[in-house]
Formats: C-alpha cells, sequence, structure tokens
C-alpha cells in the first residue's frame, strides 16, 4: 500500500463504570490509504464505533480511557495534539457523518448556517461567501432548491434531506478522510440507496477517502474496497472486499456472512444462525473472543490470544486454523464449509 | 386446540382463509380537523398454515395493518374476519376467545416485556387470563416447557428481562406469544432490533415452530430479504395501500409494480460482484405525507413511469396473473 493517510496502532480503550472496566476496544490496528473506502464491520459492542470516535477524540473522558495506541492521520499523532489542533483537523481534513441526522443537526440553526459555520471556521472567507458556498454544497449533496432550503430549519427536512445535509457539513472543508458511522442505518432502502449512491458519485468527485462504519454487509458489498471484520473489541479479520466475501478466513467473517438471507438465494433451508452471544467486555476471555460460540474450536483457542495469519496477500485472520499445527482441524473444516470459498457465485 | 382437532378444522377450512382483512382503513387525528391515513382501503386474506409477509417502508401502514387485526387499533371502516368472526364487531366473549387464537410479537423486545416481572411471570400471566393452568405446579411446568420450546434454559423462569440478551428477549416473547397455544401469530418487525448473527437464531425458531405446530403467520418487516425467506406470500404498501400481492417467488422474479421493483433494486445485496454490476433504479424524493397523500396513485410522484392518468384515477387493485395482484395502470 501507499502511504497510508491514516494509521491505527494497537488502540486500546476502556469505559470506567461502577461495574468494572469495560474493555470495548482492545487492541486495534488497521490503515486507510488515500483515496480508499474501508468498511469495519461489527455487531453491537464489537468495538467498532469506538474505534472511531478514539480516532476522532469524540469520547467523553471519563468515563472512556485510551490505554494504549498510536493513530497517525497526515504524519502526526491524533491522540496526542493538543484539543485546538485537533478541533481543526475535525471538521477540516476528517469530515464526520453520524447515524442520526436528527440529533447531530442542530435544531434551532438553520441548515445553511450550520454548513457555513464549518466552512468559516476552516476558511478564510467572509460570511456571505461562506454561505453561498454552503448553498452550492446542498445543491451538490442533491438537495433541491437549495437556495430557498438553506433558509430552513432540519425538523422542515425529511430523514433522507437531513442526512444529506449532514453530508454537505462534512464535505464544506473539503475532507481528506470522511468518517461515517452507520450513515443509512436510520433511513428507509429507497432512501438508504440514494445516499449510497450519492456518497460514491462524491467519492469520486472529491477523491477523499472514506471508513464506513456498519452492520449492514449489502451496504459493505457496494461501497468497500476494503474491510475491517470487528468482533469482541478485536480484529479478527482484514482484506479486500473480494478477498472476505469470497474467501472468508476467520468462522466469524464465515458464519456471519451465510447468517445474511439474500434476495437472490434459496430459501428452502434454515438460515446457517451463530449460536450463543457476543463476549461480556468486563470479563473479556482470554484468548479468541469468538472462541465460545466457534463451531472449529480447539484447546488453544480460549487459552492464548491468535495472532494474524496472512491468508493470501493482504489479507489476514486472527485464528488459530491457519496455524501448521492445526491443519487436521482446518481440513474438517475446509471439508464442512466446502473450502473457504463461500459466498463466490 | 388438540393437534388432532386442528388437522380437522384445517381439513374442512381449506378452501375458506383463516384471516380476510376488507377494505379495512384507520384513520389517525392528526390535529386542526387533519387526518393522518395510515390504512387507505387495504384487503388481503391469509390462508390456514400460511406465512404471510407484509413489506414496505416507515409510515407505509402495516404494523397499523397488524395492530388492528388483534384489536390493539379499531379501524375507521373495514373490517377483518378471522375464521368467520367478525373481529371488531364479536361480543366480548367470543372476543376473548378469538385473543386466545391469535396472538403477537412485538418489534422491541427492550419495551415489549415489563421489567419488573420474572419471566415466569410474563409468560405464565397469559395462561392465568386465560384460565389454563389448573394449578401452580401445572403452570410452572408449562412455564418451563416453553422456554424449552423457544431454546431457553428452563431454570430462567425467576430472572428478569435485563438479565437477558435483545435475541434471549425476543425468544421470550416468543414464548409469552406460544402460551396460549394460539394459531396466528401478527409478528411485527420481530428481528429487526437483533443482531444480525442473532437475527438468524430467531427467524429458524419461528420458522421451525411455524413447521412443527402449523402456525400461521402475519410477519410484518421492512427487510426484504428476510421477508422473502420466510413467507409463502407478501403484500407490498406504500402510504397506507396496498401496491402489489404475490407469492414470495413471483414477486422476486416478476415484480410488476414500479415501486415494488424499486424496493427490490435498492436493497445491497451482499456480494460486492453482484453489487458492483448491477443496474439501480433509484426513487427520487421522498416519501410524501400521510396527511396529504398525492391524489390517484400514491407513489405517482416518485414513479419513473407516471403519467397524467395516476394524477386523476386511482388504479384498481387488479389481478394481473393468478394469484398476483398489481394496484397500477401500466403494470
Amino acid at each position: 500500500m501507499a502511504q497510508p493517510l491514516l494509521s491505527v496502532r494497537d488502540l486500546h480503550v476502556s469505559f470506567a463504570t461502577y461495574g468494572g472496566e469495560v474493555q470495548a476496544v482492545r487492541g486495534v490496528s488497521f490503515d486507510v490509504a488515500p483515496g480508499e473506502t474501508l468498511a469495519i464491520v461489527g455487531e453491537s459492542g464489537s468495538g467498532k464505533s469506538v474505534t472511531m470516535q478514539a480516532v476522532t477524540r469524540l469520547l467523553p473522558m471519563p468515563p472512556a480511557i485510551v490505554r494504549r495506541g498510536q493513530v497517525i492521520f497526515d504524519g502526526r499523532d491524533l491522540l496526542k495534539l493538543p484539543e485546538p489542533e485537533m478541533q481543526k483537523v475535525r471538521g477540516g481534513d476528517i469530515g464526520l457523518i453520524f447515524q442520526d441526522p436528527m440529533t447531530s443537526l442542530n435544531p434551532t440553526m438553520t441548515i445553511g448556517r450550520q454548513i457555513a459555520e464549518n466552512i468559516l471556521k476552516h476558511n478564510r472567507v467572509s460570511r456571505r461567501e461562506a454561505f453561498d458556498r454552503a448553498v452550492e454544497m446542498l445543491r451538490l449533496v442533491g438537495i433541491p432548491n437549495p437556495r430557498e432550503r438553506a433558509l430552513q430549519y432540519p425538523h422542515q427536512f425529511s430523514g433522507g434531506m437531513r442526512q444529506r445535509a449532514m453530508i454537505a457539513i462534512a464535505l464544506a472543508s473539503r475532507p481528506r478522510l470522511l468518517i461515517a458511522d452507520e450513515p443509512t442505518t436510520a433511513l428507509d432502502v429507497t432512501i438508504q440507496a440514494q445516499i449510497l449512491e450519492l456518497m460514491k458519485k462524491l467519492q469520486e468527485e472529491l477523491g477523499m477517502a472514506i471508513i464506513m462504519i456498519t452492520h449492514n454487509l449489502g451496504v459493505v458489498a457496494k461501497l468497500a474496497d476494503r474491510i475491517v471484520v470487528m468482533y469482541g473489541g478485536k480484529v479478527v479479520e482484514s482484506g479486500s472486499a473480494r478477498d472476505v466475501f469470497y474467501r472468508p478466513q476467520h468462522p466469524y467473517t464465515a458464519a456471519l456472512l451465510r447468517s445474511v438471507p439474500r434476495l437472490d438465494a434459496d430459501t428452502s433451508t434454515d438460515l446457517a444462525s451463530i449460536p450463543g452471544t457476543p463476549p461480556d467486555l468486563f470479563n473479556p476471555p482470554p484468548g479468541c473472543p469468538f472462541a465460545p460460540r466457534c463451531q472449529w474450536t480447539m484447546k488453544i483457542c480460549s487459552r492464548a490470544e491468535p495472532e494474524f495469519f496472512v491468508a493470501e496477500p493482504g489479507h489476514l485472520s486472527a485464528c488459530w486454523l491457519h496455524h501448521p499445527m492445526a491443519e487436521a482441524q482446518a481440513q474438517r473444516r475446509a471439508a464442512a464449509e466446502g473450502g473457504v470459498t463461500h459466498g463466490r457465485r | 386446540m388438540a393437534v388432532a382437532e386442528r388437522a380437522v378444522a384445517q381439513a374442512g377450512a381449506a378452501t375458506q382463509p383463516l384471516l380476510e382483512v376488507k377494505d379495512l382503513r384507520k384513520y389517525f387525528p392528526a390535529g386542526r380537523g387533519a387526518w393522518v391515513k395510515a390504512i387507505d382501503g387495504v384487503s388481503f386474506e391469509i390462508r390456514r398454515g400460511e406465512v404471510f409477509g407484509l413489506v414496505g417502508e416507515s409510515g407505509c401502514g402495516k404494523t397499523t395493518v397488524g395492530r388492528t387485526i388483534v384489536r390493539l387499533y379499531r379501524p375507521t371502516s373495514g373490517s377483518v374476519i378471522y375464521d368467520g368472526i367478525d373481529v371488531h364487531r364479536a361480543p366480548a366473549a367470543q372476543r376473548r376467545a378469538l385473543h386466545r387464537r391469535m396472538q403477537m410479537i412485538f418489534q422491541d423486545p427492550y419495551a415489549s416485556l415489563n421489567p419488573r416481572m420474572t419471566v415466569g411471570d410474563i409468560i405464565g400471566e397469559a395462561l392465568d387470563i386465560h384460565g389454563l393452568a389448573p394449578s401452580r405446579k401445572a403452570r410452572a411446568e408449562r412455564v418451563q416447557e416453553l422456554l424449552q420450546t423457544v431454546g431457553l434454559n428452563k431454570d430462567h423462569v425467576n430472572r428478569f428481562p435485563h438479565e437477558f440478551s435483545g435475541g434471549q428477549r425476543q425468544r421470550i416473547g416468543i414464548a409469552r406469544a406460544l402460551a396460549v397455544d394460539p394459531e396466528f401469530i401478527v409478528a411485527d418487525e420481530p428481528i429487526s432490533a437483533l443482531d444480525v448473527s442473532v437475527q438468524a437464531q430467531v427467524v429458524n425458531l419461528m420458522r421451525k415452530l411455524q413447521e412443527e405446530r402449523g402456525l400461521t403467520y402475519l410477519f410484518i418487516a421492512h427487510d426484504l430479504a428476510m421477508v422473502k425467506y420466510l413467507s409463502d406470500r407478501i403484500g407490498v404498501m406504500y402510504l397506507g395501500r396496498m401496491m402489489e400481492m404475490a407469492t414470495s417467488e413471483e414477486l422476486h422474479r416478476h415484480p410488476l409494480h414500479p415501486y415494488t421493483q424499486a424496493l427490490l433494486s435498492a436493497i445491497p445485496i451482499p456480494d460486492p460482484d453482484v453489487e458492483h454490476s448491477r443496474e439501480r433504479i433509484v426513487l427520487q424524493g421522498d416519501v410524501p405525507s400521510p396527511v396529504n397523500p398525492p391524489s390517484g396513485c400514491p407513489f405517482r410522484t416518485r414513479c419513473p413511469i407516471a403519467q397524467q392518468r395516476c394524477a386523476e384515477e386511482t388504479p384498481a387493485f387488479r389481478e394481473a396473473a393468478p394469484g398476483h395482484f398489481v394496484a397500477c395502470h401500466f403494470a
């Protein structure tokens, strides 16, 4: 990979609660190249949102504690930046979109002013110019009559339009990295399709990198160049979208892909479900976080944490099955799951 | 009802639908004399042992249909006939009997279980109301049996809902619905609050119970892939109206209504090659307000093939092919 735009190294984040310390993120590392779309996939509690909140320093501290790690963006460790510097990065070179546009927008401020505010903060322009650029941003994200719409308040916008307005705010400063945390989860599918098309088009036009946090594998298939799969506060697999979808290596990824019904699939057989529930992060089990639910678990899995194995160039999986000594078990798995070609058409 | 008895009833009623919804309307007051037309003339039938899926986006009225069927709402007009009985006009005694036969599973497993009741009481309450447990011992046994049926530990009867995960709570909701041994279950978005890996557990459980007990389901959801997976027939709603209805295979292979086509096309498929090669119909604009729906066809404001006629004339819900109904002038 070329010089990464963002590089997260060995990030550990905990939350102090009355019940003890919740270890939400436990040693997460990944890179994002300029202009690429990285999807971080995981279920609730996997640590995907907390990771990105730590990267953008939006975690309330306390109760959150960043125990360890580095977040290198543009040669600087964001975790060490003084807050005023960080504020220039956030909303400047790094744009943010959140899941719920209603709670992320200021209800007492017109949409145009909210976009202009971000432009003013990061550029030396007059108020008038900032407003004109805000109108231009609204046009870019596909809002009809942008000049009139810019004078309206969030409650006068529908859910899909609010999300477009959020994107306009995030993109107003021409960021090099856009972080989108479940940007379409609150939207209906026909509106989701609009927003995804828009994000794709804007990425092509503006050449920014995107980190997309989502649990929707369909959305991932549509947008992602590369995928990071998280489970129990750890990265369990990472690779190109085609590697991960067609040759999933980690048993969790494989099971997750099998558990999603597809419109074009046969409906006569049971969906593959994953028994059990995700781990309790107050007291994370030693070893692999997926071991208690894994069909192919071995003795080592609940004792020692698996290291990353390179399945193919750029495709990593943290699973003991890839260890040479686990060959017999790996072969049993390959026989049962038809090799690792699941999902291939 | 015993299994044998049910088999006889099924044989006798094979031709007659279990549930008939006839021109159902439900308007909610929106203030200043305005009305939200949540359901605006919906008709369909569900046969015994069938899974009927109802899909649509938020605000299309699918949940209101489900809630009106189980009498959580009174309809503005139209009727719901369950096994020959008019649900909303039946005398009180008959209504209680009806509620033993039809049950509901709710969307939010966090909000639909009383946090101050134990799991045993949540499930046992249904037995008490209908007088189905002759003794304390019988009640406890029945509750344990139900917990096992839905895949929960039978020793957890004295636990409270907060001690369970989302998927486990939804299983408790299912056990509560099953407690009175119903024939018909309205499941309103039973899995949308759950994680992907847990959704499959609950759907498989619902499917297994349906096959074992010959249950009839009205499965309400916005996830068309999951609905297709579980349903025999599917109805597609938009702004309070039924736009299309067909078997799930037929609806998926030959969608006739432009809205159904757009909806199918909008769902991203978890396969990068398929996703990148697909031509997508992206609808413009948003769903209009149900307070002031468009004249004629409610979909015409976003429809790629709308004509003048669509604004002037409401399309009839007609049978375009055997068993395949559609409300569009041009389908």
